[in-house]
């Protein structure tokens, strides 16, 4: 994960910080406060780690790392809509694989990428559950089931895709 | 106390309740084969992750392999260290941890001292199946003014983070990524440079392979030597020769203060002076200093307690960064390294009538953060360093190596003068506790007015990690504390930044167990009671000294009379001084 | 209960939800209140009723109509028809596949009728944001007992009697678990539920939790009790939103009813709940990896001993049983450890959830008695394989299992029996594999897993999982040799006894059994380059169909690399050596005689 750096607001930093608080400013918490700065923000840049870091007092080199051991979380902000694709068994067997290479060859985009405009990003979830839908696709908080990878196409249609 | 017995490849063996087989099986003389434990005793260090899964072995009943370094024996196990399913299991697990490094042995600053290397040596591994289509985790390299990282050769035996975290409590270094890509780095791989890393070494001097180094100074150090309009001038710290011997097969705590000199001399340089003489200076200056504030206290003259220290730069750079709030408790004076440069590019260049841009100075230290510290800005005269740069005990024995000369058979030769003249006080610089001991030499009389009888302060020796000491001074009695090893310094700035802390001088120096312990010296391969033994040699070069007090050292003396003036003087504070900065992170803010 | 004469259950599980259910809820609630039924017919949005396969499952009580694969649009029609006018709508009823007829009772299909439920009793039966509706079921029942009744030891003993071994996978002796814990002497304990359920390709714990959430709280509160700790947490997915919001509520409910907190039912015990959130690593479902991961630290796994029971969360002692284990403890302790070792086997009593998934017809959530064969769940309860397709292998225990054949089809299902068979119970995926699938393919999807949720920390499982996976990459490829099989088997076996956690000890499980089971596969790919379900590509051949090839010469003429030879006007013939796959020449044949082999 590359080094990325905004400036955070006040504002934004003194939300944080009552984020920290709210959990005791306990290190033993980083991984809820990550979760809910996560939720805040998006992703994590570095400067939200610094701040976390700083207010649980634990060096920041500590909540990279945990930050880079856990797939939910990302430095990458996520696009307008973001796809996700689940990879578990049933949705292997039952063609996930090629219905993420349509996706990866129309959206020019690899896994855990973001399109340069913001729109799109596309990530690989682990077993949604919905096996019996498999193979199954989110974008946002919608799923599509038993998708084939030639309905690709008309999914990303519904988000404004054009080629 | 408890004990067990067990049989280890057939032998029986009795040993304490909590022991781990590894430590079972040295016992009976078998060496099982470890990479990512390593055991630092006298300093209570364990680094046991268990991660390498090279130590394992066969204990009967058990499904699969243990691990022999973090398994602990019970009564009656029946343990194999070198059965065929041992052996093959090692052996791919080391085939394993090669098909992802670099093969460039050759090159490797490391060669010849990497335990990964000799582990390979040792295991036979011959080939790597299917080498061609083998992925090797590959990042950024980072050259910081005294570190170079290179992760593609990172074991992840973690020593590293270890040290940096639970004895350094640095911080800079930690686990990172998951799985294949893991590695330990600083946050977001940034560049040393930019974190909070200090440069103690300490991270250098426990990795088993060449993903830690030290940036290596010797070609610039050649090239001066071989340029006839240079003036190369050499200082020793006291550490190195207690150290520099072991590079050369003798035994730890062998003094080759004699032999160093001769070797340096035949290596072509020009003037070859000790540090120890600015050992003694800074304890004039810094003796002064705390003789001053102690007086200020006496007298109920507002002044700031405890004085600390300053002439560790690891030090300098973890208070930096981590205690912006304490920068004006440490003395001002600047480390001997950096006095010995101020005053070699002024004083020694006028002497000898060289310009200061034709004068190289350098240094041999047992330290990387030296490195670092030499190229600060506060210590250049339009540009010019003081010290041009520093080169560790290490690659002094490189360069002593290359340039067909054996220490072995060096004879015993003398520094030159003015500046190779030092006392018993200035040798003492080199362990924990010296520091301040020599300090407390010159300060008693100083302050007193009165000889001492005994100038050995064996209260303030040891290995332990924080000591507490009291010295008389004619009825006032001075708290000395004293630690080494950064995790030890910060319990003692906490207490202070509490308003807890009673002490009127703190001595700190880095590493564990002080300048001996360097992260510049001689690798000790997780053998910490080498440590012990370079400190007993410098104590032994100390006792056998003719002069033990720095205030004692004639061209000290001379130094003072006929440039300086007095301590603290005007001049002094020029060359001899220097201020902190508040280094700490900070995050960027948009209003 | 008792002022309504109908109850709809709407499925309200992850996989039905997918799949508008909560729109079909809505939908009914405007339909009944623009009707002026809702004072006698109350919609409850329930947990998962397992049958995921033909979901949206609608069901309505007490008549048991079970409506399979409902839209919301269907909604205004069951009111019509079924609830106002008591006709049923028939084209939403379930048809047997074999004898094509409509099924109205669930009790009569299949999917359900070898199914014994014990963890799953509630689901799909009550709607879990309510605790009355599991009080009603004999909810908080057991704990009630515990307290007034039994001694912590007492509760231990029941445990232990009746055999329930963890379902997360071990299958260690929950009672000795329990027992350990409550030996060591500390200040504080902790129960902690293992909610981070992470095979590819299992859903059993989310639907537990989901479906009723207060059985495993009232079990976390006994073993609270047994062991002697008050407090508890959950360690969940933050992936399962749905799950998290209904503990959440139950928790809230429970403390409400003083059933967590202090002083519960008027006794001395204390106990209370809270949720630690996982974030996506799969090797937190290893205890020591998924303590450190509540700490706040990377979860990495550390060696044992010292166990949890001695040293866990913050040091302290801890007992960590998964989410189906919990659940069947209320009923363990209401019926008696004797009721439960009558079900199931000797060694292992009881039932097991699996999440049924793959090619097959009935993709679901099930709850089987042990012992039962993998035929029965395969072919009965999952109605065959799908698009009458050929049986080819099931994959049980998910990345640290293996896939069994043909020939394991009656071994019945027993931790003990599928670890000698080469697989493994796991937490309860069950993926089935047809003739199209390529189990070289298959073991390396399940490596792509591992090498993709190893921790790092240990070298075989970091670097070793690697090197399998670009072994079998290379044998997919087309470039495997028969040294390269001997290798895989080599890293298997050392990865195994050498690496650090669960997870490293058993990811290469899938080759193993793969290369035991499936040799023939695994040579055809080596020797003649060959996969017989055409599922590596760089395996397919381009082939003339003789019958159809009326020797044109276009293909030879397009071919960019001259891998095509023939006479005019006789058959071609196309060198697959030379051949590039470029798909020039199938594009080109007007005959339809170039195919894919």
């Amino acid at each position: 994960m590359a080094e990325s750096r905004v400036a955070l607001k006040r504002s934004e930093v003194e939300q944080l910080k009552a984020v920290c608080r709210e959990f005791n400013n306990d290190p033993g918490e980083l991984i809820n406060v990550l979760h809910k700065a996560q939720g805040i923000f998006g992703y994590l840049p570095a400067e939200v780690q610094e701040v976390v870091a700083q207010e649980l007092n634990i060096p920041v080199a500590k909540v990279y790392g945990v930050v880079t051991f856990y797939s939910f979380f990302t430095m990458i902000p996520r696009g307008q809509y973001p796809i996700s694709l689940c990879t578990g068994t049933a949705c292997y067997v039952r063609g996930a694989d090629k219905v993420l290479d349509e996706f990866k060859r129309l959206l020019k985009l690899d896994v855990g990428e973001t399109s340069a405009d913001g729109k799109f990003s596309l990530n690989c979830l682990r077993c949604v559950g919905a096996c019996g839908l498999a193979p199954v696709v989110l974008v946002g908080e919608k799923t599509y089931g038993r998708v084939s990878p030639d309905q690709v196409r008309e999914i990303l249609k519904e988000y404004g895709y054009e080629v | 106390m408890q004990f067990v017995k067990l049989t280890i490849d057939n032998k029986p063996v009795e040993v304490p309740v909590g022991t781990t087989i590894y430590k079972a099986a040295k016992k009976l003389g078998i060496d099982i084969p470890v990479l990512c434990y390593m055991n630092l005793e006298h300093m209570g260090i364990e680094n046991k992750p268990a991660g390498c899964r090279i130590c394992v072995v066969e204990v009967e009943g058990r499904k699969n392999l243990a691990p022999s370094c973090s398994t602990n024996v019970t009564e009656g196990m029946v343990v194999r260290t070198n059965t065929m399913r041992v052996l093959n299991a090692r052996r791919t697990v080391l085939e394993f941890l090669l098909s992802d490094h670099p093969k460039d042995c050759l090159i490797c600053p490391k060669s010849g001292r990497c335990e990964l290397q000799d582990l390979a040596i040792k295991l036979g591994v011959r080939k790597i199946h299917n080498e061609e289509i083998a992925e090797m985790s590959t990042y950024k390299k980072d050259f910081s003014p005294s570190i170079i990282r290179d992760l593609d050769k990172c074991v992840m035996c973690r020593r590293c983070e270890t040290m940096c975290n639970d004895v350094q409590t640095v911080g800079t270094l930690s686990a990172i990524n998951r799985g294949f890509m893991s590695a330990v780095a600083p946050a977001f791989e940034m560049d040393l440079i930019k974190s909070t890393c200090t440069y103690c070494g300490q991270c250098v001097a426990v990795c088993p392979t060449g993903a830690l180094t030290e940036v290596d100074h010797t070609p610039e150090l050649v090239r001066a030597l071989a340029d006839p309009k240079k003036v190369v001038v050499v200082q020793t710290a006291p550490a190195v020769r207690a150290a520099l011997g072991e590079e050369f097969g003798m035994p730890a705590g062998t003094l080759v203060t004699g032999k160093m000199v001769a070797a340096l001399r035949r290596l072509g340089f020009d003037y070859v002076f000790d540090t120890d003489f600015a050992a003694d200076l800074t304890i004039l200056e810094e003796g002064t200093e705390l003789l001053d504030r102690l007086t200020k206290h006496l007298n109920g003259q507002p002044t700031k307690l405890p004085i600390l220290t300053s002439c560790c730069p690891g030090w300098v750079n973890f208070f930096e960064q981590q205690f912006p709030d304490l920068l004006d408790i440490p003395s001002t004076a600047r480390s001997p390294q950096q006095m010995f440069g101020a005053i070699a590019k002024t004083y020694f260049a006028d002497k000898i009538g060289v310009k200061r841009e034709d004068m190289v100075v350098v240094s041999i230290m047992p330290c990387l953060a030296k490195k670092y510290e030499c190229q600060r800005d506060e210590f250049k005269t339009d540009g010019n360093p003081d010290v041009d740069f520093s080169i560790s005990t290490r690659e002094l024995a490189h360069l002593i190596k290359e340039a067909n000369m054996d220490l072995n058979n060096m004879p015993d030769e003398d520094f030159d003068n003015p500046l190779g003249e030092s006392t018993g006080a200035g040798v003492i610089f080199g362990a924990t506790g010296g520091v301040i001991e020599a300090a407390c030499r010159t300060a008693y009389e100083v302050y007193t007015g009165k000889k001492l009888d005994k100038v050995d302060f064996e209260q303030l020796r040891g290995l332990e990690g924080i000591r507490a000491a009291e010295v008389d001074f004619n009825g006032f009695k001075v708290k000395i504390g004293i630690a080494h090893g950064l995790g030890n310094a910060r319990k003692l700035l906490e207490d202070i930044r509490k308003g807890k802390s009673e002490f009127h001088a703190i001595e700190i120096m880095a590493c564990p167990g002080g300048c001996v312990g360097g992260g510049g010296q001689p690798l000790h391969h997780g053998n910490s009671e080498i440590l012990a033994k370079r400190a007993a040699a410098l104590y032994r070069e100390d006792a056998n000294k003719p002069i033990r007090k720095s205030h004692e050292n004639p061209m000290i003396i001379e130094l003072y009379e006929k440039f300086l003036g007095k301590p603290m003087s005007h001049k002094a504070h020029e060359l001899l001084h220097t201020h902190y900065h508040d280094r700490s992170p900070k995050i960027k803010i948009k209003d | 209960m008792a002022k309504y004469s109908m109850h709809l259950l709407v499925c309200g599980g992850t996989g039905c939800r997918s799949a508008h259910s909560a729109k079909i809820t809505e939908n009914f609630k405007n339909e009944l209140d623009a009707s002026n039924l809702s004072e006698t017919i109350q919609v409850i949005e329930t947990g998962c009723f397992g049958f995921c396969e033909k979901g949206p499952i609608v069901k309505i009580m007490p008549d048991n109509t079970f409506y399979t694969q409902v839209k919301p649009e269907d909604i205004k029609e069951i009111v019509a028809e079924h609830l106002i006018k008591g006709r049923k709508v028939t084209r939403l009823l379930y048809i047997d596949p074999e004898k094509k007829e409509k099924i109205e009772d669930s009790k009569h299909m299949g999917f359900y009728r070898k199914q014994l439920r014990i963890a799953l009793r509630n689901c799909g039966f009550i709607d879990p944001e309510n605790i009355d509706e599991y009080i009603a079921r004999e909810g908080y029942e057991a704990l009630g007992r515990c307290l007034a009744e039994m001694t912590p030891q007492d509760v231990i003993n029941i445990v232990k009697e009746s055999g329930l071994r963890g379902r997360g996978g071990g299958g260690f002796p929950t009672g000795l678990k329990w027992e350990f814990a409550s030996k060591y002497q500390a200040d504080q304990k902790y129960v902690v539920c293992n909610a981070d359920e992470g095979d590819p390709g299992a859903f059993m714990d989310r639907s537990i939790l989901e479906g009723d959430p207060h059985s495993v709280i009232e079990a976390m509160a006994i073993c609270g009790y047994a062991i002697g700790a008050t407090k508890g947490l959950v360690y969940i997915r933050a992936e399962y939103p749905l799950a998290i919001k209904r503990l959440q509520i139950a928790i809230k409910q429970a403390r409400e009813y003083g059933l967590l907190g202090k002083n519960i039912l008027g006794s001395n015990f204390e106990f209370d709940i809270e949720l630690r959130y996982g974030a996506g690593a799969f090797v937190c479902g290893e205890e020591t990896a998924l303590i450190h991961s509540m700490e706040g630290l990377r979860g990495e796994p550390t060696v044992k001993p010292p166990f949890p029971a001695e040293s866990g969360y913050w040091g302290k002692p801890t007992n960590v049983n998964n989410v189906e284990t919990f659940a069947n403890i209320p009923v363990i302790i209401l019926k008696g450890g004797k009721w439960f070792r009558s079900i199931g086997t000797e060694k292992s009593p009881g039932t097991k959830v699996f999440a049924l998934a793959g090619k097959i017809n009935n993709v679901g959530l099930i709850e089987v008695p042990m012992g039962i064969t993998l035929r029965e769940v395969i072919f009965e309860i999952g109605g065959g394989i799908k698009d009458g397709k050929k049986f080819k292998a099931v994959q049980t225990g998910g990345p640290s299992g293996g896939c069994l054949t043909e020939k394991h089809l009656d071994t019945p299902i027993e931790f003990d029996t599928l670890i000698a068979a080469g697989s493994m119970m796991g937490s309860g995926g069950m993926i089935v594999m047809d003739e199209d699938d390529c189990m070289v393919a298959v073991a390396k999807f399940y490596l792509e897993f591992t090498v993709e949720e190893s921790c790092g920390k240990c070298a075989p499982c970091r670097i070793g999982n690697k090197r399998l996976h670009e072994t079998l990459e290379k044998i997919c490829k087309g470039n495997g040799t028969r040294e390269d099989i001997e290798l895989l088997q080599n890293m298997s076996r050392v990865i195994k006894d050498t690496a650090l956690c669960g997870l490293g000890q058993t990811s290469p499980n899938p080759v193993l059994s793969t290369i035991d089971n499936f040799w023939d596969e695994y040579i055809e790919h080596v020797d003649q380059k060959k996969c017989r379900a055409g599922v590596c590509k760089d395996l397919m051949q381009y082939v003339i169909r003789a019958e159809n090839c009326v020797g044109c010469t276009a293909c030879a003429r397009v071919c960019p690399v001259g891998a095509i030879s023939g006479e005019r006007k006789s058959v071609h013939k196309i060198d697959p050596a030379i051949c590039i796959k470029c798909g020039a020449c199938i594009e080109k044949c007007k005959f339809d005689a170039i195919f894919i082999q």
